[in-house]
C-alpha cells in the first residue's frame, strides 16, 4: 500500500515538475545563455532606460485605473444574480480571449480619430492615439479583466452574512464596500491586481497598433524587446532580462504584501 | 430600556415554500422552535427585508419596517435590528473592539471617534470582554465570538434582536453555560427578541414564550409548561419529551 | 553571442526546413515544382499557379511564402526547393556566391510610396509637402521600410532643404515595426501619412498614393533564380520563365509592381 503511494505521489510530483520545468526553462535560458558583457552592454543600450521607466509609468497608472474602477465593478458582478450581470460578466472577460492586435485594432475603430466615438470625444480633431495615455488605455483594455475575474472570485469568497450583518448595524452601501468587503476581499485583490499589472506589463500588441511606437512616448519595454530584435539581439536579450526582473520582483514584493494582509495580527 | 414589541406578518408562496406567519415578540424574547426546513431562518430574513416576494408587515413599536399593502419597505441599514447569525458573522479584519465600535461609528455617525471607543469599551466589560478588546475574532472560543457579537448587535442601538441559532456552533460542554448566560443577558437587555432554535432544550431555557413553525406555519404558542401539557402536534410532543428528560444535547445537526 | 545566435537560427531553420522536407517528400513521385518566395508575393504567385497548372497539366506547385531572410536560413539548411523568388537582392547575391542558387534575374521590383489619409489629402499632395501632416508613421529604421524611407528623406534634402529631413521628423508620431501596421494607421485615418511601398497601398480604398520622384526613390528588386540541385530544374525554368512572360507581367503589374526597365508610374 505504502510504496503503491509513494509511486502516485511520485506520478503526481513528475506532472507538475514537467510543467514547472517546462515553464521555467525560457527564462533560465535567457539568464544563461546572456553573458555579463552582453547584459552590461545590453542595459546600456540607449533604448532600454527610457522604455523601463515608461512602463514603470504606464503600468502604475494603469494598474490605479484598473483597481479604482474594477472593484466597484467586481463588487456589483459578485453581488447580483441577474442575467445582466452574467452577461456583463462574460463580456468583461472578453479582452482575454481576443488576441491584443484585434483589440488594439478594435479601441481605434472605438475611440480613434475616426472611431465610432470620435465626434464626441475629440470635438477638434486630436485623438489619444500616439501619446503615452493611449499605452495606458491599451494596457487598461488588456488587464482589466484579470484583475476584475480575480476580485469577483475574492469577494464571493467573503460569507454574504458579514454584509447583511453590516448592513443591520445601519451600514450605507459604501461603508459596506470600503470598511467591510474589500478589507475581508484584500488578499484576492492584490493577487487580482498583481496578475493584471504583470499582464500590462507584458502588453504588446494593443499597444503596438493602438499606440504607436516612438521612444520614450508610446515604446514600452515589450516594444523595445520587439523593435531590437529587428536589429539587435543582444539589446534584445538585455531587455527581455530588465523586464523579467522588474515583474519578478515586484510580484515578490506583492507576494509578501498579500501574505502580510491575509494573516491575522 | 424600550418595551416595545416586534411583529411580523408573513406570507410567501413560491415554487418551493409557503409560509404563512403570524408572531409578536412582546417585549422580551421569544424563541422560535421548530425542525431544520420549517422556515425559522427565513422569518428572520423576512424581518430583515431579505425574503424577495413575501408580503406582509414588520413593525417594532410603533415603526413600521415593511408593509406590502401601504409599499413601505425601509431598507435593511435603516431598520435597526441586532442580527447575530448562526456563526456570529465576526469581521475578522477587526480587531474585538474595532468590530463593536464599527456598530457604533454606524449608529451614531457624528460622534468622535475617541468617546466612540470609550463607549465600545464600555460595552465589552458589560459583556466580560475587555480582556479581549485588541484580540482577532479567529482567537476566541464559540462563546466568546458569541459575546462580542452580542456586543456589537447592542452597540448598534437596535429596536430588536433576531438570534439564529446562537448555541448551534458551540460544542456540547460550551453550550450549557452560554444557554444561561444568554438567558440572563435577554433578561437583561429586556428587547424585543426573536430568538430562532431547532433545540428542545435551548428553547426551553431562553424563551418565557415559544412558538412553534412547522412547515411554515406556526403550529403551537405559549410557555414550555403549555406546550408540554397540551402539545398540538406529534412533533411538540416528541420535542417536549426530549427536552424535558435530562438526557444531554445532541449535536446539532 | 555569435555563436549562441547561429545555434538558435540553426534550430529554428532546421525545424522550418523538416516540415517543409516533408511536405515535399509526399508529392516527390509526381511532377512537382516548390517554389520558396517572399511573402510579398503571395497575391502575385498564388494567381500565377492557377494558370501555369492549366499549362502543365499533371504538375503540382507548391509554395512556401516567408520572409526573404527565413527562406534563405532555410536553404542554407538544406530545404528542398527549385526555385526562390527573393525582395532582396543581397539576400540572393550571398546565396549565388555560396552556390545555392544560379544565376539570378530580376523580375519586379517595388518601391516606396507615400500614402495620405484623406484628412490630409488637400495638404500632402507631393512628397515636398510631407513636413504639412499633423501626424507621420514611419518604419521603425531597422526594418526595411524604415531603411529605404530614411533613404528617401536624406536624399529629399537635396532638393527640400536641409532640413527636410528634420521637419518630417518632427512630425513623426511613431516608428512601426511592420509595413502592415504603418499602412494600417493611415487607412483608418489615425496618422495623417505613412511611407508603404507600392504594393501594399496598391488598390487600397480610401488612400492617396503619392509617388516619390524617381530621382528620389529607392528600388526593391525583386530578383528568381533556380535552385542549385534542384529537383525539377526544367520545372524551374518553365517557373521563371512563366514568371517573365508577358502573362506573369500582367499579373505582377495589377498587383503593383513595378517591371524593371520600366519608369516610376
Amino acid at each position: 500500500m505504502s510504496a503503491r503511494h509513494t509511486l502516485e505521489r511520485g506520478a503526481l510530483a513528475a506532472a507538475g515538475g514537467l510543467l514547472a520545468c517546462f515553464l521555467a526553462a525560457p527564462i533560465v535560458a535567457l539568464f544563461v545563455e546572456t553573458s555579463r558583457g552582453e547584459l552590461r552592454a545590453g542595459l546600456a543600450h540607449p533604448l532600454v532606460w527610457p522604455a523601463l521607466r515608461l512602463s514603470l509609468l504606464t503600468t502604475t497608472v494603469s494598474a490605479a485605473v484598473v483597481v479604482a474602477l474594477g472593484t466597484p465593478l467586481a463588487w456589483s458582478l459578485a453581488r447580483s444574480r441577474g442575467r445582466l450581470a452574467s452577461v456583463v460578466e462574460a463580456v468583461v472577460q472578453l479582452p482575454i480571449v481576443v488576441p491584443p492586435a484585434a483589440a488594439g485594432i478594435a479601441m481605434l475603430l472605438a475611440v480613434g480619430r475616426r472611431g465610432l466615438f470620435a465626434g464626441w470625444l475629440y470635438p477638434d480633431g486630436w485623438s489619444v492615439t500616439f501619446s503615452t495615455p493611449a499605452v495606458v488605455v491599451a494596457e487598461v483594455f488588456v488587464s482589466a479583466p484579470f484583475f476584475v475575474q480575480a476580485a469577483v472570485a475574492a469577494f464571493r469568497r467573503v460569507d454574504p452574512e458579514l454584509f447583511v450583518v453590516a448592513r443591520a448595524l445601519g451600514a450605507g452601501p459604501l461603508s459596506v464596500f470600503a470598511r467591510v468587503a474589500v478589507p475581508l476581499a484584500a488578499p484576492g485583490l492584490f493577487a487580482g491586481a498583481a496578475m493584471s499589472w504583470a499582464r500590462a506589463l507584458g502588453e504588446l500588441g494593443a499597444t503596438l497598433t493602438f499606440a504607436g511606437n516612438l521612444q520614450g512616448v508610446t515604446q514600452t519595454l515589450p516594444l523595445a524587446i520587439y523593435a531590437a530584435l529587428e536589429a539587435d539581439l543582444r539589446a534584445a536579450q538585455a531587455l527581455s532580462i530588465v523586464l523579467v526582473v522588474v515583474a519578478f520582483s515586484l510580484l515578490g514584493v506583492v507576494h509578501l504584501a498579500t501574505r502580510r494582509v491575509g494573516a491575522p495580527r | 430600556m424600550s418595551v416595545a414589541s416586534l411583529s411580523l406578518t408573513m406570507r410567501l408562496a413560491d415554487a418551493d415554500r409557503s409560509m404563512e406567519v403570524a408572531l409578536e415578540t412582546g417585549p422580551g424574547a421569544l424563541v422560535l422552535l421548530g425542525p431544520n426546513g420549517a422556515g425559522k431562518s427565513t422569518l428572520l430574513r423576512f424581518a430583515l427585508g431579505l425574503v424577495p416576494g413575501a408580503t406582509g408587515r414588520v413593525t417594532a413599536g410603533d415603526d413600521t419596517l415593511f408593509d406590502s399593502a401601504r409599499g413601505v419597505d425601509v431598507p435593511l441599514e435603516r431598520r435597526r435590528l441586532g442580527y447575530v447569525p448562526q456563526r456570529y458573522a465576526l469581521f475578522s479584519h477587526l480587531d474585538v473592539l474595532g468590530n463593536v465600535e464599527f456598530a457604533l461609528a454606524c449608529a451614531e455617525p457624528g460622534r468622535p471617534s475617541r468617546e466612540r471607543a470609550q463607549a465600545a469599551r464600555a460595552l465589552l466589560d458589560r459583556l466580560g470582554l475587555q480582556a479581549f478588546a485588541t484580540r482577532r475574532p479567529s482567537t476566541l472560543s464559540g462563546g466568546e465570538q458569541q459575546r462580542v457579537a452580542l456586543a456589537r448587535a447592542l452597540a448598534g442601538r437596535p429596536r430588536a434582536l433576531l438570534l439564529d441559532e446562537p448555541l448551534a456552533a458551540l460544542d456540547v460542554h460550551a453550550r450549557r453555560d452560554v444557554r444561561a448566560f444568554l438567558a440572563a443577558w435577554l433578561d437583561e437587555v429586556a428587547l424585543p427578541a426573536i430568538v430562532v432554535t431547532h433545540d428542545a432544550a435551548d428553547a426551553r431555557a431562553l424563551g418565557a414564550r415559544v412558538a412553534v413553525l412547522e412547515a411554515g406555519r406556526v403550529t403551537q404558542l405559549g410557555t414550555w409548561d403549555d406546550l408540554a401539557r397540551a402539545p398540538a402536534t406529534p412533533f411538540i410532543a416528541a420535542l417536549t419529551r426530549d427536552g424535558a428528560s435530562a438526557r444531554p444535547d445532541r449535536e446539532p445537526c | 553571442m555569435k555563436r549562441a545566435l547561429d545555434r538558435r537560427a540553426l534550430v529554428a531553420s532546421a525545424l522550418a526546413a523538416l516540415a517543409v522536407a516533408g511536405c515535399a517528400r509526399r508529392a516527390a513521385p509526381s511532377a512537382e515544382v516548390v517554389v520558396f518566395a517572399a511573402a510579398s508575393l503571395r497575391e502575385v504567385f498564388d494567381e500565377l499557379a492557377a494558370s501555369f497548372r492549366r499549362d502543365h497539366p499533371g504538375v503540382r506547385v507548391t509554395l512556401q511564402y516567408a520572409g526573404t531572410q527565413e527562406l534563405r536560413a532555410q536553404l542554407e539548411h538544406g530545404a528542398r526547393a527549385d526555385v526562390l523568388a527573393s525582395a532582396d537582392l543581397r539576400h540572393m547575391d550571398d546565396l549565388a556566391r555560396a552556390g545555392r542558387v544560379g544565376r539570378a534575374v530580376v523580375f519586379a521590383q517595388n518601391e516606396p510610396v507615400l500614402v495620405v489619409a484623406r484628412e490630409a489629402k488637400e495638404r500632402i499632395t507631393a512628397l515636398s509637402e510631407l513636413p504639412h501632416a499633423g501626424r507621420i508613421v514611419l518604419g521603425a529604421p531597422d526594418v526595411p521600410i524604415g531603411r529605404y524611407t530614411a533613404e528617401v528623406l536624406e536624399r529629399a534634402r537635396a532638393p527640400y532643404g536641409d532640413d527636410f529631413r528634420a521637419r518630417v521628423e518632427a512630425r513623426v508620431v511613431s516608428r512601426e515595426l511592420s509595413v502592415r501596421q504603418v499602412l494600417a494607421k493611415v487607412r483608418l485615418g489615425e496618422a495623417d501619412a505613412g511611407v508603404v511601398y507600392r504594393t501594399d497601398a496598391h488598390g487600397v480604398a480610401g488612400l492617396t498614393v503619392i509617388a516619390v520622384p524617381p530621382a528620389l526613390s529607392v528600388r526593391a528588386d525583386y530578383p528568381i533564380a533556380v535552385v542549385e540541385g534542384a529537383p525539377h530544374p526544367g520545372l524551374a525554368r518553365a517557373w521563371i520563365e512563366h514568371v517573365t512572360s508577358p502573362a506573369g507581367r500582367g499579373v505582377l503589374s495589377r498587383a503593383g509592381f513595378l517591371l524593371p526597365g520600366e519608369a516610376a508610374r
